[in-house]
């Protein structure tokens, strides 16, 4: 029994010492050499604050999935146009009939007796991506991209779009950001930026969300939509598209128009490497020079080998942003003139090396706590966790005396052991998960609570102080049992569900419960022990 | 020091009285509801959260006048824009003020309400301010919030009614998801009756409160059970009244414990988080209540019309305790 005590305290003083390392680290410990941080410093440095205590930045954003599939199939549309085309199979028209349906392809008006042929050739090519089905007309044929083809897309494009967001947030310096997919599967990314002080900071990230894109000019400029359209015989083909120009053509700044395009890119987004900002030697205007990856270079170099003298348009955001003859073929080189402002060609620039999007973003909901307020979060925080514990432990002392003494000292250790999980952990503290704290000081004195009263009635039906405390921790475990485990299960659900500082305050909630069933129960068991063992023959346990 | 010893009330001659406590409160939140229900669209007014939209928090280097804010507002063509003051509890308005603007429909000119806000001040409004809390919420979130939160509320009551149920009996668990509901319609009732906005942490304080409440009824359900197997003959009626007398002093004074710790974050804690500790001061309380005054009389209640029925008695077979 003696023994089984003293063992039961070297756990107890075990796990003190490792969780009082937990909250101050190892970096406090003084070795011969090194000098150890101050104890306050090496705590605070050890607590992970959430955004909502440190200052700085929480997005949710909408990754528009559906462009990336547009452009995938736009792609594909080009394509099927070349293939039939080197195949020798005449079409009336290849595109995509409904614009609300990025993933359908039709092609159309294939000869009946090549019809054969060009489902083989269709199959052949597509149909580990695409469905390929023989169309209601003789001759047409429908191409639906495979569902699961759309969802390997989206999700590429999403993994796309977080590391971009990641390189730009990394040239900004930011440390510790968390970017991830949020939500299930709903395409969205949330940005959490810790320690964010400008606003404006986080607006270059998500303004940032240019998409630069190289189309090949079918016709323009027109004066405008109409004009436009006419130029093509009255109405535009599915796979064309009208886009307006402030433009410069060739480096002469010439009225807003109107140049119809053809819809599938040769160049977007992702397919830059570099980019830097220069200036044209003779005319001084500002351009960017860029570098394209080895398989966008040979795409680009087989559209321009194909098109010296025809027209190029670089596109931003849907608006042209210059046009451009094509001089000689180019591969993985070439620079962009345009109408752009010295720092449009910086931020371009950096967009473009540090990655460009491969969908445009929405916001959804954006949070931006000043780190002022988070340092008054903290502060109130801790008052109110002081101010609660104070009143708990005097309450309790007063209450049931000497043993108070022990609930105060289960307590702090409760406390010990939480803060200790929080800082070996990493776990993230949150204004929320304070009060969580608060929280588990309130209901984890609860657990002693039942105990000592459970005591008290043992004693007062005139049970030994032994046996008392005997079967008032037997009766208390039950239900501390209960209790706990479905005050857990709650604080699980809020985890699963919660977001940020929520989850913040689950945390707190179900790790200082946990702690409490050692605390409370254990250690309060133990300490009750180590004193009936002092305790004379015959005198009470004070309760 | 001891409050309440050898305490004997028949709790159970009280159940009328409790069930008009628990009636006028309910009803009075329900009608409250029903009226912002028909007012603003949703049974208690949403924190931007939920409903959406935009709010700036700014703090003023002087004391701002909330109708130079407004007329600034309006230069701008912000016609909108709710202007409030935060006041802590202690009264002290710490020059700050909070202004919000509705929904956006359109979720690309999210931002923008923002912008708008802090170009308005700084154009019509002399007086310097710092940005202190922006939230700006598009539609989309908010409806996932929505739901996410009303699942999360739902997950977690069932989750403890299947524990119960596996624990004891299903009864029991019944009537304590009851006594929960109970306590979760009367807390969000009375932020529909002063008119307080639910905003996320609300409803981690209601969940918490879910929990809490259901730590109450275990406590005297676990009592009860226990009583059951020592004296198999004694009345059901007299077996609650007797088990919730004897685990009155821990049930006091464990609430008033949880309650003072909750008060000291309610009046320090601070304005960010007013909605989740006034939750949690509601929430004991009538978490308290509930589990004297609504979970253990629906057992008798239940006993009672099992009986009138010709079945026989259930409870008193009760499934020892397997820990």
């Amino acid at each position: 029994m003696k023994k089984n005590l003293t063992n039961k305290i070297l756990l107890i003083i075990a796990v003190i010492v490792v969780c009082i390392l937990g909250i101050v680290g190892i970096s406090w410990i003084p070795l011969p050499g090194v000098t150890p941080k101050p104890l306050m410093q090496a705590v605070t440095d050890r607590i992970h604050y959430g955004l909502d205590l440190k200052g700085g930045a929480h997005l949710i954003l909408q990754v528009k999935v559906e462009e990336a599939v547009n452009a995938e199939t736009d792609n594909t549309v080009a394509l099927i146009k070349q293939e039939l085309k080197t195949a020798n199979l005449s079409y009336s028209q290849a595109y995509k009939p409904d614009p609300a349906k990025a993933t359908l392809i039709r092609v159309e008006g294939v000869p009946l007796e090549k019809s054969n042929d060009a489902r083989l050739l269709l199959e052949s090519k597509y149909s580990n991506t695409y469905d390929v089905v023989g169309g209601d007309a003789p001759g047409s044929f429908t191409l639906t991209m495979k569902p699961l083809i759309v969802t390997a897309l989206e999700k590429k494009t999403v993994a796309q779009a977080i590391e971009a967001i990641r390189d730009r947030v990394d040239a900004l310096g930011i440390s510790e950001p968390q970017i991830q997919e949020y939500g299930l599967g709903d395409n969205q990314i949330l940005v959490d930026l810790p320690g964010v002080e400008n606003e404006s900071q986080i607006e270059s990230i998500i303004q940032g969300t240019n998409r630069l894109e190289i189309h090949a000019v079918v016709g323009g400029p027109y004066k405008d939509a109409q004009d436009a359209a006419a130029s093509q015989g009255g109405s535009i083909p599915a796979d064309q598209e009208l886009l307006n120009s402030t433009g410069v053509i060739e480096g002469n700044a010439s009225e807003a128009g109107v140049y119809v395009l053809q819809r599938a890119s040769v160049v977007a987004g992702n397919d830059f490497r570099s980019a830097d900002p220069s200036t044209n030697q003779n005319t001084g205007q500002k351009m960017v020079e860029f570098t394209l990856t080895n398989e966008a270079g040979d795409k680009f170099y087989d559209y321009t080998s194909k098109n010296v003298g025809r027209y190029m348009a670089v596109v931003m955001n849907d608006r042209i942003r210059s046009v451009a003859v094509i001089k000689s073929a180019i591969r993985d080189r070439g620079e962009i003139e345009g109408t752009f402002t010295t720092e449009e060609v910086a931020a371009l620039s950096k967009l473009l090396r540090t990655g460009a999007l491969p969908a445009s973003l929405v916001q959804l909901e954006k949070r931006f706590v000043g780190a002022s307020l988070g340092a008054d979060s903290i502060r109130k925080g801790i008052t109110a966790a002081i101010v609660g514990i104070l009143v708990v432990m005097a309450f309790m002392l007063v209450y049931y005396r000497g043993s108070g003494i022990n609930a105060d000292l289960a307590l702090i250790l409760n406390l010990i052991v939480l803060l200790g999980f929080m800082g070996a952990s990493g776990a993230t503290l949150t204004l929320p998960g304070i009060a969580g704290v608060i929280l588990t000081i309130g209901m984890g004195v609860d657990s002693n609570v039942l105990i000592f009263e459970r005591i008290r009635e043992e004693v007062r039906a005139g049970k030994s102080p032994s046996a008392a405390v005997d079967q008032g921790f037997a009766h208390a475990w039950v239900t501390i049992v209960d209790t706990h485990v479905t005050t857990i299960v709650s604080a699980a659900i809020l985890f699963i569900f919660g977001s940020g500082p929520v989850k913040g305050f689950a945390t707190t909630l179900t790790v200082g419960l946990a702690a409490n069933l050692f605390t409370a129960v254990f250690v309060s068991r133990v300490i009750f022990d180590a004193h009936l063992n002092k305790l004379k023959p015959g005198k009470l346990v004070s309760i | 020091m001891e409050f309440f010893r050898g305490v004997n009330v028949d709790w159970l001659r009280l159940k009328w009285y409790f069930l008009a406590f628990s009636m006028i409160f309910s009803v009075a939140g329900l009608i409250s509801m029903g009226m912002h229900m028909r007012s603003i669209g949703s049974p208690v007014p949403l924190g931007v959260d939920f409903k959406g939209g935009t709010q700036v928090q700014v703090r003023f280097d002087k004391t701002p006048d909330t109708d130079r804010i407004r007329n600034a507002m309006k230069a701008a063509g912000i016609g909108d824009a709710s202007i409030q003051t935060i006041k802590s509890v202690d009264e002290t308005s710490g020059n700050e003020v909070l202004i919000s603007l509705p929904e956006q429909q359109d979720e690309s000119s999210l931002d923008a309400g923002r912008q708008q806000i802090v170009a308005s001040l700084q154009a019509h409004y002399d007086n310097p301010f710092t940005v202190r809390n922006v939230q700006v919420v598009g539609p989309t979130v908010g409806k996932q919030l929505e739901k996410q939160a009303l699942l999360a509320t739902l997950y977690s009551m069932l989750g403890m009614l299947v524990y119960l149920w596996f624990r004891f009996q299903l009864i029991y668990g019944v009537a304590a998801v009851v006594a929960c509901f109970h306590d979760t319609l009367i807390t969000v009732g009375a932020f529909a009756l002063l008119n307080k906005e639910i905003s996320l942490t609300v409803i981690a304080a209601i969940l918490t409160l879910v929990g809490y409440s259901m730590n109450d009824t275990i406590v005297v359900f676990d009592r009860i059970r226990e009583n059951l197997r020592l004296s198999r003959r004694e009345a059901l009626p007299d077996v609650v009244n007797r088990s919730i007398n004897q685990t009155l002093s821990r049930t006091v004074l464990t609430s008033g414990l949880t309650f003072l710790t909750v008060l000291s974050l309610f009046i320090f804690g601070g304005q960010v988080l007013n909605g989740f500790s006034f939750a949690l001061v509601v929430g004991i309380l009538i978490g308290t209540y509930s589990s004297i005054a609504i979970a253990a009389p629906m057992l008798v209640a239940w006993q009672e019309w099992r009986s009138r029925q010709g079945k026989a008695a259930v409870l008193p077979a009760a499934k020892r305790p397997r820990v």
